[in-house]
């Protein structure tokens, strides 16, 4: 895969003795900044265009549903990028998810069922790491070849262990689905702050409870996965030599660590997360049982979030956030909805053109201008978009946020690189 | 050097482990291999399965050259499955639309076939090299996004005809079309035979005969060596880009001037991401294409026989999945085998058999 490292870092030059340490705003405050930022610029679209489902609780819910099987792939796709692997292999490995978590559930219950789509996508991450890690093939390669045999398999499976069942071999019969839990009091006091169409308030509230009404164990588990990641990664001796090997797999040999181990270990479960993925979309309610081609390329987009979020946990987070909302949002609103996207879009990148003015970056200041003008001429222009299209909204934020967003990321840095065990220079 | 042993023996290999493999998942559901894999030999034979499977192979062949003009930079476009129908129906919208004598028409459609395949890969390509955003991510997502155009394009709204539950473009009138090859009970071969053949000539030229083809393999395999010697990579990159679109492009044009005259929403999917496939296959030769385009193209159409024998034909899929996987695989180890025997042979004829000393590297 390409490199998204900016040629030019625009870091300032060091002259002489560096001064204090400049305070960097925490990780997690920047989130909630980022959080503020985006319930603001929202809060204000739906009030100005009267556009409700903005904020509804509804869409904060199916954005919720729809956000976890890519925040879980964005999760595996982290675990493997840090250990230097790329895994492009994701959407088959969650297919795999999709096939195990039917059949367990089928058979044991949900629990079962998630155990199951656990085993089979480790088995897909497992696999990886034999092509990419001890044959040293291209990982690309390698992770196209699993998204076919993925597909390959569990259509087999799915021929020889659901036809006779369901008389249908695309589909499962039906299986059981994870319970949901809601936070009641909490839930009914935020429905009637929503219900009062208070300005920033309800907006606030109304999204807020969309995330705590008929949550699913798997919902909170997914969402645990996002600190407990940051916390294995970047706070254990075990993460600090995972991330090392996907750093300068070299160096970390000469330190003794098992780079091959490490490798595995992180694709092992970098699949599982995957299958995890693929399981929340076969046992949330609300959501088909096993179906053919039920993933839809949620994988890539899980990757794409992943990228989107640098590489970090707390960015992947925002990444899928963003897919799921804008997912979320066409199938609750429509066109109508998205149109008032677009508008929210213009006032972001007003608000752009002024900080880039202040910076002094005149370029970057035009360019935003020049696209609030073309989405705000295509607002005012059409009563709504075609409904073709409108399916496909989350993966035009993905290329309109990459091509914003990418010029400051950095990936790890032997990523898709070979190493072979001795034969560093 | 490239001996024939890492050329011709991988795959091989490739297959018969992807044979073996198949087979432990034929005996796992209770089938017999070998009738399994007798009947799908055997179907070649019967009608028009091998006319079928040559005309399927050309749609392939020029799948897999698209992915390989990429692959000779490194540059990994997966999106031909996207531009390639983003271009066919676009050429089946202006083709239906013209009205001109016989090879004009023709030459036009695959004009344009050729620059919207170009066309769709160019916001890859810009973003590529102007922001540094992979092209892997964004051609993923403009894969998705072409149901969207095609659907919307297709729309009666728009250019779409309604011919009775199916909707599709306007027909191209027979001056569009390029004439089959008939051969009587066995099928009318793809007219487009000579023009994917004459694409894998011409890429085979411009890689090893042109100035263009040798930067582009120079950057393809160190890019800081191009880059002193004067090649721009960024140049190279968009060039790249936009010739495996502008290939692409075709990739329907056998199936939409030599049999079906419109594109519809139902027309077939997935030759992008069997292009990756073959071109891997291949290892990017002209030739290693064409006998990987054949070999998918058998394995699809006589995966149907096996239903007679009572085994899912999805094994054909497995069979793909293993073979492609196992195909670089088998080239790394050929590659490491070769490598040691090389380190073996120089060292023995350098001292004349002696075994090495602890200086010069040996065992102690």
């Amino acid at each position: 895969m390409s490199t998204t490292v900016d040629p030019t870092p625009s870091r300032p030059p060091v002259t002489g003795p560096a001064g204090p340490p400049k305070r960097r705003i925490p990780g997690w405050a920047r989130g909630a900044l980022w959080a503020v930022g985006a319930i603001a610029v929202l809060s204000t679209t739906s009030y100005l265009t009267g556009m409700n489902t903005l904020t509804s609780s509804s869409t904060a819910q199916t954005a919720l549903r729809l956000a976890l099987p890519i925040l879980l792939a964005a999760l595996g796709g982290l675990w493997a990028e840090r250990s230097g692997v790329i895994n492009i292999g994701l959407e088959g490995m969650m297919i795999l998810g999709t096939w195990g978590a039917a059949w367990g559930a089928f058979y044991g219950g949900v629990w079962a069922g998630l155990l199951a789509a656990i085993l089979f996508g480790g088995l897909g991450g497992l696999l990886h790491a034999l092509a990419t890690v001890t044959f040293n093939v291209n990982h690309i390669v390698s992770g196209v070849a699993i998204n076919l045999l993925g597909l390959g398999v569990t259509k087999y499976l799915a021929n020889l262990v659901f036809e006779p069942l369901s008389g249908n071999p695309r589909q499962s019969p039906p299986v059981p689905k994870f319970d949901t839990y809601s936070a009641t009091v909490l839930s009914d006091w935020l429905g009637e702050l929503e219900d009062a169409q208070r300005v920033g308030i309800s907006d606030a509230a109304g999204l807020l409870r969309g995330l705590i009404t008929q949550v699913s164990p798997l919902a909170m588990i997914a969402l645990l996965l996002v600190p407990l990641s940051y916390l294995v990664l970047w706070r254990t001796r075990f993460g600090l030599r995972l991330r090392s090997c996907g750093e300068n797999p070299v160096a970390a040999e000469s330190l003794g660590v098992n780079v091959y181990l490490h490798k595995y270990v992180a694709l092992a479960v970098s699949g599982g997360l995957a299958g995890m993925g693929g399981a929340s979309l076969v046992l949330l309610p609300g959501g088909a049982d096993y179906l053919e081609n039920q993933t839809n390329g949620r994988g890539f987009i899980g990757l794409a979030a992943m990228i989107f979020g640098n590489w970090r946990p707390g960015g992947l987070l925002g990444g899928a956030a963003l897919f799921g909302y804008s997912d979320g949002l066409q199938l609750a609103g429509g066109g109508e909805a998205v149109l008032a996207l677009c508008y929210g879009a213009v006032l972001l990148l007003g608000v752009i053109v002024v900080v880039q003015l202040v910076r002094r970056r005149w370029l970057a200041a035009a360019l935003a201008l020049v696209g609030a003008g073309v989405l705000y001429y295509i607002y005012w222009a059409n009563e709504e978009l075609p409904d073709d299209l409108i399916p496909y909204t989350p993966h035009f934020v993905t290329i309109i946020v990459l091509a914003v967003a990418a010029q400051r990321l950095r990936p790890p840095r032997a990523i898709g690189a070979r190493y072979r065990r001795g034969e560093g220079d | 050097m490239r001996s024939w042993r890492t050329a011709v023996l991988p795959p091989l290999l490739a297959i018969a482990f992807a044979a073996v493999l198949s087979s432990v998942a034929l005996l796992i559901s209770g089938a017999d291999p070998l009738e399994a894999f007798g009947t799908m030999g055997a179907q070649l034979f019967k009608g028009t399965t091998a006319v079928d499977t040559v005309n399927l192979a050309t749609v392939y062949y020029l799948a897999g050259l698209a992915v390989a003009i990429g692959f000779q930079m490194n540059l990994f476009n997966i999106g031909v499955e996207g531009q390639y129908r983003f271009a066919a129906v676009v050429a089946a919208i202006v083709g239906g639309a013209l009205a001109l004598p016989p090879v004009l028409h023709t030459l036009a459609i695959l004009v344009v076939a050729v620059f919207s395949g170009a066309f769709y890969a160019l916001l890859p390509a810009i973003l590529k090299v102007t922001r540094g955003v992979s092209e892997v991510i964004t051609t993923i997502m403009l894969n998705s996004i072409v149901f969207g155009i095609v659907a919307f394009l297709i729309n009666p709204d728009q250019f779409g005809v309604l011919q009775g539950n199916n909707v599709s473009t306007k027909e191209i009138e027979p001056s569009g079309w390029i004439p089959g090859i008939p051969l009587g009970d066995a099928g009318t071969l793809f007219g487009a035979v000579l023009l994917a053949a004459a694409v894998g000539a011409a890429y085979w030229f411009m890689l090893n005969r042109t100035r263009f083809g040798f930067e582009l393999r120079a950057s393809g395999e160190s890019p800081t060596a191009a880059a002193a010697g004067g090649v721009s990579a960024k140049k190279m990159t968009m060039t790249a880009m936009l010739l495996s679109g502008a290939v692409a492009g075709l990739i329907a044009m056998p199936e939409l001037l030599g049999r079906d005259h419109v594109y519809a929403m139902t027309a077939t999917q997935g030759y992008g991401f069997t292009g990756i496939a073959v071109a891997l296959l291949g290892r990017n030769h002209p030739a290693g294409i064409a006998l990987g385009a054949l070999l998918w193209a058998f394995l699809d159409k006589s995966a149907v026989s096996l239903e007679q024998i009572q085994v899912p034909r999805e094994i054909a899929t497995i069979i793909q999945g293993t073979i492609v996987l196992s195909v670089v695989v088998a080239y790394e180890i050929v590659k490491r085998a070769d490598l040691a025997a090389e380190q073996r042979r120089v060292g023995r004829a350098s001292r004349n058999g002696r075994p090495a000393t602890v200086a010069e590297g040996g065992a102690v």
